[in-house]
């Protein structure tokens, strides 16, 4: 860890006042199914952890939750529609069909839609863009499907029916906004290119100026929200041609500030904190899951916690978990 | 006293576990409480004042047994952050693991965790003793005023920054000394400590073969010409 002078005097001046006023903001949850029966339980397991941590962050909330990729060469877009019901949404599709003349099917529950088309991103978002403005693109991907709104996490996972939700992984989060407004566009997961969200509790110092260097090339964002920040700056690296393990690398070295990020694509869950690792995690694993909080107590209802591994992720380790892969976990890099 | 009772917070709150135990554990005659279901719950035991035998069964969250006077308070699994922060006296044992800032400005009393302790153990200690049988993560005894800690495994890095008159005994090794951090040699009575309260703690190392950290005191005043670099 590197801590020149200047920052350590800075540091110590506010040190414990940082430290402390940091344990309860917002909650973080993750589980990812090693054995393929519970996956139809997926939702189930995971909705008392959201639940718990909604001491956490009662203000808003979502989920991505990733199932089987169809492979009929159609891509998945979660939308968001506030005040949508079934009349709007079969609007949606049919304008879809007689504009486009592509194959698509729309799932719906309340005000959350997944599009499946064979349509690029750039043609759905410029279509959603302009004929339909009160539509939100949440995602796109192959797997991904995901859900954000306003309210406590308990509420919001009965208005979507998420107990019945079935997958191999997802990732949630609970937010108590501290930077930047309430709304369903700032809750977490932010998302970036295809089959990839973060979730993040912590803040980041420097997001203005990762902001400007990625629009500087000419990538669009849709908030202030400082995740989106550091969400936007590992798709960057991906798509340069970084594994996500590397792109984190990269991340320590130019994301300022504090953070326990949990990752999601297609196949894998992947976890870091960052070099202070002030904001809390814990992990348990067992030979049927992999289970991520904020707090021990998010996790203790689900089965065979008692007799789980249960570990704390330390400081600037890469923690990174395969769906093809049962075997057990381990850092996949360190720095220190 | 020599009755005992159980309190199964899957039943009850924590608040009325913490309500009996501060107000009406002496008329009802009970010197033992077991504590089953914690699940990871906040502020168990915290708060007392009286001595009394408290056992949690369990995984349990942040806070548990802060403010600790005169109770002996005994987590049969891990704990969240600041585990007996702010001690004044009494004991606290864990016989997991311990997350962030355990014995967190502690005054008094002696603070056991049997596995690893994580960042900033003993961040600000204020005259409490700990002992930590594992290792203990960064930043540890971070602006420690006064006290022990004894680290029977490694110390992350930064151990002891700012340092006060606290004093680090570490058996194993040491990633990195924060600012103002210095090694010393140990003496006949910085032995001696350590042996005592490894016997107290119920641990068996060889008291002669941990190094002594403690401060070097030029932080204490200001210094302009340093241009803050220390």
């Amino acid at each position: 860890m590197e801590c020149p002078g200047g920052q350590e005097l800075a540091w110590r001046g506010h040190s414990v006042s940082v430290l402390f006023e940091c344990r309860f903001m917002c909650g973080i949850v993750g589980l990812l199914i090693r054995r393929s029966e519970l996956r139809v339980r997926l939702g189930s397991l995971a909705v008392p952890m959201l639940d718990c941590m909604g001491d956490r962050g009662p203000d808003s909330a979502g989920l991505a939750v990733f199932g089987a990729v169809t492979g009929d060469g159609r891509l998945g877009y979660s939308l968001y529609w506030p005040g949508a019901g079934d009349s709007e949404w079969a609007g949606l599709l049919a304008e879809h069909q007689s504009l486009h003349s592509a194959e698509a099917t729309l799932e719906t529950t309340k005000d959350n839609g997944l599009l499946r088309t064979a349509l690029a991103p750039t043609v759905i978002s410029e279509w959603l863009g302009t004929q339909w403005p009160g539509i939100n693109l949440l995602s796109v991907g192959d797997s991904i499907r995901l859900y954000k709104d306003e309210g406590h996490p308990r509420d919001i996972a009965a208005r979507y029916g998420f107990d019945a939700l079935e997958g191999s992984h997802l990732v949630g989060h609970t937010r108590m906004a501290t930077e930047s407004m309430v709304s369903p566009a700032h809750a977490h997961p932010f998302t970036a290119g295809r089959d990839f969200c973060l979730v993040h509790n912590g803040s980041l110092s420097n997001p203005n100026s990762i902001r400007r260097r990625l629009q500087r090339r000419g990538i669009a964002f849709e908030t202030d929200n400082d995740t989106e920040a550091g969400c936007r700056y590992l798709e960057w690296r991906m798509r340069e041609g970084d594994e996500l393990e590397e792109a984190i690398e990269s991340a320590f070295g130019e994301l300022d500030g504090f953070y326990t990020f949990l990752m999601a694509t297609a196949d894998k869950m992947v976890l870091v904190r960052d070099a202070f690792a002030c904001k809390p995690a814990v992990v348990a694993e067992t030979d049927d899951y992999i289970a991520v909080g904020s707090e021990y107590r998010a996790l203790a209802h689900l089965p065979g916690v008692a007799d789980a591994r249960v570990f704390e992720p330390v400081p600037q380790q890469i923690y990174s978990w395969s769906t093809v892969s049962a075997s057990t976990a381990q850092p996949t890099a360190g720095v220190s | 006293m020599s009755g005992s009772r159980e309190f199964d917070l899957g039943a009850v709150t924590v608040r009325e576990l913490n309500q009996f135990l501060h107000t009406d554990v002496s008329e009802a005659g009970v010197d033992r409480i077991d504590v089953r279901n914690p699940n990871g719950l906040h502020s168990i035991a915290a708060g007392l004042d009286c001595a009394v035998d408290v056992e949690i069964h369990g995984h349990a969250g942040y806070f548990i047994a802060g403010m600790n006077k005169l109770a002996r308070v005994t987590i049969h699994g891990n704990v969240g952050w600041s585990v007996g922060e702010n001690m004044m006296s009494g004991r606290v044992h864990v016989k997991g693991h311990a997350s962030e800032s355990a014995g967190a400005s502690a005054h008094g009393g002696l603070l056991v965790i049997d596995g690893d302790a994580s960042s900033r153990c003993g961040i600000s200690l204020k005259g409490g003793q700990i002992v930590v049988a594992g290792d203990v993560g960064h930043f540890s005894a971070f602006m420690a005023q006064a006290g022990i800690m004894v680290v029977c495994g490694d110390a992350g890095a930064n151990l002891g920054d700012s340092l006060y008159e606290a004093v680090i005994y570490v058996g194993g090794e040491i990633e990195s000394l924060g600012a103002d951090a210095r090694e010393e040699a140990m003496t006949a009575e910085d032995v001696e400590a350590v042996r005592s309260l490894l016997a107290e703690a119920g641990r068996d190392a060889d008291p002669a073969a941990f190094r002594r950290v403690a401060s070097a005191r030029s932080l204490y005043h200001w210094n302009a010409d340093a241009h803050q670099e220390y």
